[in-house]
């Protein structure tokens, strides 16, 4: 029996594309069926049914009916619009950070709704008021571990011997952390502070609340950044344009001192104490 | 050509691989096209390819406003009846087109030529941001944001917000919600948040 012509699909809108005199080619990642492109026709036109229910960033309901190139997106019902989110110009580009990073990782039609219910509780939080950028960390560990990419932290990535509480050293190409013995013969592996080397570890196996009770200050919230960055670079093999958008907004905010994030002082790269989305 | 494996006259062939790479110009309309010009007088034929020649050696960028135009500065900038104090800031050339027709907008303009998306890597360097600071002198009293109503154009909205506030000018934008001959049951929650949030007294 041949699948039926029509489909549902809960989805985030990860990309938008014009296409054609009015229409849009949307990429969406669906709880149902994972990543997928399709049409929305007519849906720049001022009177379209779709308009706003499939706009960036945005949690809907959908109705799409099989094409023979593109599927077609027939109905739209907006559940979440995520209006604070977008308001917020640095919510928003983390926003677009994290759709940047889900479109990078997942192939078309790969079912998988642990990263459907990571990515929409992410978008939850940033768009709930929660720190930016301990949502950010906290997705990208937990996403890399849904993937099948979950950096070794535990044990040394080399010599597989118990890693002690002292600094070691962070090495992507290895998969994860090396002991100060193996991280010799590492050159290019970069000292991981122990704070930073805690915190990873904790916030790789808890919740997100649990992870909020934790206090990160301006340094150790760069270094965490700069770690994952550099695996995420690593898999990805190159680096991401939104993170380049984000760098430059902090570097602007320092210099101009207009805007504060919520947690995030001017004097350092972030300072934040989480305040828990509920997600 | 590529789906074309019907012997066809060397000219024909060429006229219609061409006209196929329009946007929103299938093969089949490419086809018709080609051979409607193969019915009409040689004179519109060579009307129609003066007309796409002129439009490529004419047609430059104003320094000022940065629309399309076949003078410096356009004819928008040019007219001494304009208020130049107003700026309105679009995102590309064809969105002046609807703005004047309404005939109630005397300012003038600044084309960005694209928006702020991070995804695909535009940032503030890739669009006519530089220059529209440099326009920004004593006689600007407003600036308009008329960006898109899309996150793209609401993030270059408020980016540009962030970079203009400083310099004491007032910024508005172009008011969002509900569009007319709309249907309020088919409208979304965001843009019926916006129009609840921008209601006025009636």
């Amino acid at each position: 029996m041949s699948p039926p012509r029509n489909y549902p699909a809960e989805a985030i809108v990860l990309k938008c594309r014009e296409f054609g005199e009015a229409d849009k080619v949307l990429t969406i990642y669906t709880r149902e069926h994972g990543k997928v492109r399709a049409v929305a026709k007519g849906v720049r036109r001022p009177g379209s049914k779709l308009g706003g229910h499939v706009d960036l960033l945005t949690h809907s309901q959908l109705m799409l009916a099989h094409g023979r190139n593109l599927d077609i997106i027939t109905q739209a019902q907006t559940i979440e619009p995520f209006i604070e989110l977008k308001g917020d110009l640095d919510r928003l580009s983390c926003g677009l950070y994290v759709v940047e990073l889900i479109d990078s990782f997942t192939e078309e039609h790969l079912e998988c709704r642990e990263i459907f219910d990571l990515t929409l509780s992410t978008i939850q939080r940033l768009s709930g008021g929660a720190s930016p950028e301990a949502v950010i960390r906290y997705f990208e560990l937990h996403l890399v571990d849904h993937l099948g990419y979950r950096p070794q932290l535990h044990k040394c990535a080399l010599c597989g011997t118990q890693l002690r509480p002292v600094i070691n050293f962070f090495h992507p190409v290895s998969g994860g952390v090396l002991c100060p013995d193996c991280a010799r013969n590492v050159p290019e592996a970069r000292q991981l502070s122990l704070n930073a080397f805690k915190v990873l570890r904790l916030w790789q196996g808890c919740s997100f609340d649990e992870a909020c009770r934790v206090r990160i200050g301006g340094e150790l919230a760069g270094e965490l950044e700069m770690a994952m960055r550099s695996y995420l670079k690593y898999l990805l093999e190159r680096d991401l344009k939104a993170a380049a958008w984000l760098d430059r907004l902090r570097r602007e905010r320092l210099s101009n001192n207009t805007t504060k994030l919520v947690g995030v002082d001017t004097a350092g790269v972030g300072n934040y104490n989480c305040t828990s989305a509920g997600g | 050509m590529k789906g074309n494996t019907v012997p066809t006259a060397q000219p024909v062939a060429r006229l219609i691989e061409q006209l196929n790479k329009l946007p929103g110009v299938g093969l089949k309309s490419a086809q018709r096209m080609t051979y409607h010009l193969l019915r009409v007088p040689v004179e519109e034929a060579k009307a129609l390819a003066e007309a796409i020649i002129d439009v490529k050696e004419k047609i430059a960028l104003c320094s000022m406003c940065f629309n399309i135009t076949d003078t410096d500065p356009c004819l928008i900038c040019r007219d001494e009846s304009r208020e130049r104090n107003r700026i309105c800031i679009v995102e590309d050339p064809l969105d002046i087109l609807p703005l004047e027709r309404t005939r109630k907008y005397r300012g003038v303009y600044h084309v960005l030529h694209g928006v702020i998306s991070p995804g695909d890597g535009v940032g503030p360097d890739d669009l006519k941001i530089k220059e529209l600071l440099g326009r920004l002198g004593g006689n600007v009293t407003e600036v308009i944001l008329a960006t898109n109503p899309n996150v793209e154009g609401e993030a270059t909205a408020m980016y540009l917000q962030r970079l203009i506030a400083p310099l004491g000018i007032k910024i508005t934008r172009l008011a969002r919600g509900l569009p007319y001959g709309a249907d309020l049951e088919y409208a979304d929650d965001a843009t019926l948040s916006r129009a609840l949030e921008g209601r006025q007294e009636f």
